[in-house]
């Protein structure tokens, strides 16, 4: 029998060893080794999305100047993924405890909180005044992150935004109009110049969160500063009457064509383009848009026609023109593992030297005080640098107490709500459902 | 060969190591996401047990009815798209163009060897409304017709998608079919016309039926294919608008990778193997019980 032969016994050997091997690549494939989130990093190590480059170049230009020392002792190294992969980057890394030293910590706050519940967040504001660096943060800045992360400073204020209209002076001197201070204003002001065959709205409805920023901006200055506050803490269902009625508000903008056409087809680098080359009077946005608008090859009409209005007012409305959204961008933060002391040297530097570098370089405002005399690119960034400094009361977006499950299900039907195919009613309860499942 | 075949120890050792490797790579990970649809969380936070609670969930969801809905609605739409488009084709290659068929039958192959993501953007730009108008809303303004806002709105994405998915692998059945089709011996063709069959009748009565198993086993490929389409969905309307578009292969991923709910989107995933199993099952019935009877 071909079986009781020894070459048979080395060929069930060999199988065996075979298996065993495949056995032992698989299991140790699968397993993490999770070197990046222990102690004594080796880099700098710095996670983010694509998209956003500010951050990226204004660490890279800080490296070589003014944090050169704690770049020495401890390198950046900047890693990148689409803004679409990070929360399953994060997911990924969290679990097998690999997770860098600094991170854009995912697209909606819940997933940072998330984190930070785990212990995979450090805990900024411990950190900071341990550093002695704590008053480098502006207070405002401090008040928005708290308010979105529960209290706590989860994050870094790379950046700092209010957000507001946009409006391109031009148009509105040659069309008679003056800035719209309240709702009923504006939608005057919209269909005068739709009249005229002039766009009233460029907004991108595939990122969709353009569009629900209005919805927020309506409820705001017609509920009060509370008013989606009420909703995270289940006092207010997005369902009720004064709730939808916001969202019917910017529907009849929809219907009435004023985002223009195919707005669920608009993507944001377009729907900016169609407000920086005059084809579009009003153009809803962060004041990260700034870089956008000092850069002459993207901005046609050029930064001194552009001018900025906060979102208006709503007739015996319980909010104020004053409280503009605001926001830090993309929330950044730092690894609690390896926050050790090269670390803290870093974020010393940085806390001290970033605002000053993103403004001179980029035109970006951040929430880390400018040290050292720095004079603003264009006339639009002095005046958003002046109402962020004078405003009392901040307010944040549509999304920013939402599940990640609800943040996407609001943004991907927005599009539908302007364009009629969903109603408000039907818009606000798919929102609500995504909102109450667990 | 048969003493080889028909000891036990050959037949494990020339059947272990694959066995092995399949059942590590494919069945553990299999049962590995059955436990885990038993579980709340996900691998930030740690998993906790859930009971039933998922399985509960699914019921009552209703993002998962209409993803379910419109999966079943793609796949026999496109399914039968596919391989009546495929079959048709096969039909002109083998009685119309002949010899001359290759030239036509690469073209339309072409697509099939497009990637995915390059076809969805193709079809994007070709529909689309706005920045630009797009070929087939300036074809509709040339005759009259105002533009259509095609990813606007649930059933002209639906429309869309479908084209695009017929379009870009009926190229793929054509060929597939022109096999079964040749296979047909020449003789049988040549007595049916001589009986006076032609046209409609002998493909009805002839070739039909002639071809019917290899018609089968496109049907098959087709719709297991499409019950777990994802990939042409996502590169031309990423499940939207809303969610008109999201099968449940994308509902699953976005539960699990998207709102990091692995225990959710594990049962998601349960229900679409439930599906594709079932649906297998009443394929194979029928193509067993058709075979034996032809």
């Amino acid at each position: 029998m071909i079986t009781n032969s020894s070459a048979a016994r080395r060929a069930r050997l060999a199988g065996m060893t075979a298996s065993a091997a495949a056995m032992v690549v698989l299991v140790s494939a699968c397993g993490g080794t999770g070197g990046g989130s222990t102690a004594s990093p080796k880099n700098f190590s710095y996670l983010s999305v694509t998209e956003n480059t500010t951050v990226k170049t204004a660490l890279t230009t800080l490296s070589k100047g003014a944090c050169r020392t704690a770049n020495e002792d401890l390198p950046l190294k900047v890693e990148t993924v689409p803004q679409s992969g990070l929360d399953q980057k994060l997911q990924l890394l969290a679990g097998q405890n690999a997770l860098p030293v600094q991170f854009a910590a995912g697209n909606a706050p819940a997933l940072t909180q998330q984190l930070a519940r785990s212990g995979h967040v450090a805990d900024l504001e411990k950190e900071l005044k341990k550093l002695g660096v704590y008053d480098q943060l502006q207070p405002a800045a401090v008040s928005t992150i708290k308010a979105l992360y529960g209290g706590k400073v989860e994050v870094l204020p790379y950046e700092y935004n209010i957000e507001g209209i946009f409006y391109n002076k031009r148009i509105f001197t040659d069309n008679d109009l003056d800035v719209p201070g309240t709702w009923a204003e504006l939608v005057a002001a919209s269909a005068k110049l739709e009249g005229k065959g002039i766009q009233p709205f460029s907004a991108s409805g595939q990122q969709g969160w353009p569009l629900t920023r209005l919805i927020s901006g309506y409820l705001y200055r017609s509920l009060g500063p509370d008013a989606l506050q009420d909703v995270a803490d289940g006092k207010a269902k997005l369902t009720d009457p004064q709730y939808v009625k916001a969202a019917q508000e910017i529907a009849d903008l929809g219907r009435k064509g004023y985002f223009g056409k195919g707005v669920g087809s608009i993507d944001y680098d377009t729907a900016m383009n169609q407000f920086l080359t005059g084809k579009a009077a009003m153009f809803y946005m962060g004041s990260w848009a700034l870089a956008n608008i000092a850069d002459e090859k993207q901005n046609t009409l050029g930064a001194d026609n552009v001018g900025f209005m906060p979102f208006p007012a709503v007739a015996g409305g319980k909010g104020a023109v004053d409280q503009y959204p605001s926001n830090v961008g993309l929330g950044i933060t730092l690894g609690a593992k390896s926050f050790d002391s090269r670390t803290g040297d870093w974020v010393s530097c940085i806390t001290k030297n970033y605002g000053a570098t993103a403004l001179k370089d980029q035109g970006v405002i951040s929430g880390f005080k400018v040290n050292g005399e720095v004079k603003d690119a264009t006339a639009v960034t002095g005046q958003v640098r002046e109402t962020i400094s004078s405003s009392k009361r901040n307010v944040l977006w549509f999304e920013a107490l939402f599940s990640t499950k609800a943040t996407t299900v609001s943004q991907t039907n927005a599009a539908g709500l302007v364009n009629g195919s969903l109603s408000p009613q039907k818009f606000m309860q798919t929102v609500q459902d995504a909102l109450s499942a667990k | 060969m048969h003493r080889v075949l028909g000891d036990r120890k050959a037949v494990l050792i020339l059947l272990g190591p694959a066995l092995l490797v399949h059942s590590l790579i494919m069945l553990v990970p299999m049962v590995w996401s059955l436990g885990y649809s038993f579980t709340s969380g996900n691998t930030i936070e740690g998993f906790t047990a859930n009971g039933l609670g998922n399985f509960q969930r699914l019921f009552t969801d209703p993002a998962v009815h209409d993803a379910l809905w419109f999966t079943a609605k793609y796949a026999v739409v496109v399914t039968v798209g596919q391989v009546v488009a495929g079959y048709l084709l096969a039909l002109l290659y083998v009685f119309f163009l002949k010899r001359a068929s290759a030239l036509v039958r690469t073209l339309v192959f072409f697509p099939v060897v497009l990637p995915t993501v390059a076809v969805g953007l193709l079809f994007q730009k070709l529909f689309q409304v706005a920045p630009q108008t797009g070929p087939v809303n300036s074809l509709l303004n040339a005759v009259g017709i105002d533009s259509v806002d095609w990813f606007g709105s649930a059933g002209h994405a639906f429309w869309v998608l479908i084209v695009m998915d017929v379009w870009r692998s009926m190229g793929f059945y054509a060929v597939l079919l022109f096999a079964g089709i040749l296979d047909i011996p020449e003789e049988v063709l040549e007595s049916a016309r001589l009986d006076g069959a032609s046209g409609l009748r002998l493909v009805r009565h002839i070739v039909l039926p002639m071809s019917f198993p290899v018609l089968l086993s496109s049907l098959i490929f087709s719709i297991n294919g499409t019950l777990k389409a994802f990939d042409s969905i996502v590169a031309l309307t990423g499940g939207g608008p809303g969610n008109a578009t999201t099968p449940l292969t994308l509902y699953m991923f976005q539960t699990s990778f998207t709102y990091g709910d692995y225990g959710y989107g594990s049962t998601v995933a349960m229900l679409l193997t439930v599906v594709c199993l079932l649906v297998t099952l009443v394929v194979f019935r029928v193509s067993r019980r058709d075979l034996t009877e032809g």
